[in-house]
């Protein structure tokens, strides 16, 4: 599967100012590569989604693109802190976001749902103590 | 109908003068949850809300939406108006409550989203 583009976004703890910076650039960089508007938007929402939660909920990680001629990937890949149940965390409605996080309108727990709905391929691994790393899959064919 | 057709009709100051003001309006919504709004957003869309922050910004450009609402004359920071005008996407100002916004936009043909 040879790779169209390739891709790195570090995301810092707590940085709102520039949450959406990232998803904004990746995409920009599929529209340039021709993405077809319904799969662009689907991949804006889950990449901010994740963005987002990179910044409410990790300690700082990385968001990675990678491109194919068959499918869009995002890989989001943090230091910690780990979710202690994701079937929880999986569930509409629930939300560990703090104060900060809920007064700026986030932390309505529809960020992991959210990501599921929008993307193709949906897998999470998550360990306490380590880290969590979502990997999503849009298919362009 | 087009941004520069709902300025009059809610009684709107743009705070974004170089966004493109001929951009068509598909539909109306209100909330201030961003999180809520990233699952419900669409194109096209004009989002009411009393949130000011850059991350309005973000979310309305990620969902490709006409523009940003702000209601009873609340003014939005000079870092999200720039980022509005850094990314084309056009904030405009209204006297109006929320409520009296949605009545006058839904009462000339916007409908809700899907």
């Amino acid at each position: 599967m040879s790779t169209l583009l390739h891709a790195e976004y570090p995301v810092e703890a707590e940085d709102y100012t520039r949450a959406g910076e990232a998803s904004a650039d990746i995409k920009r960089k599929l529209k340039q590569l021709g993405v077809s508007a319904q799969v662009l938007r689907r991949v804006a929402v889950a990449s901010y989604e994740v963005e987002l939660n990179l910044v409410i909920h990790s300690m700082g990680g990385t968001l990675t693109l990678e491109v194919s001629p068959e499918r869009v990937r995002l890989i989001s890949a943090d230091r910690g802190p780990g979710i202690p149940n994701v079937e929880l965390a999986m569930r509409e409605g629930w939300s560990t976001a703090n104060e900060t996080a809920r007064s700026l309108g986030f932390g309505a727990g529809m960020g992991l749902p959210n990501m599921k709905r929008n993307a193709d391929e949906f897998a999470i691994e998550s360990e306490v103590g380590r880290g969590t790393t979502i990997r999503m899959g849009f298919l362009l064919a | 109908m087009k941004i520069s057709d709902i300025i009059p009709l809610i009684e709107a100051v743009n705070e974004t003068p170089d966004a493109d003001t001929g951009k068509e309006i598909l539909c109306g919504y209100t909330c201030d949850l961003l999180s809520w709004v990233m699952a419900h957003g669409q194109e096209g869309m004009a989002w009411v809300t009393v949130q000011t922050h850059m991350n309005v910004i973000a979310v309305a450009v990620l969902s490709d939406m006409a523009c940003v609402i702000l209601p009873e004359d609340i003014r939005m920071e000079k870092e999200s108006l720039q980022k509005a005008a850094d990314e084309g996407m056009c904030v405009l100002r209204s006297p109006l409550s929320g409520y009296e916004i949605c009545g006058r936009l839904h009462g000339a043909g916007i409908p809700d989203k899907d």
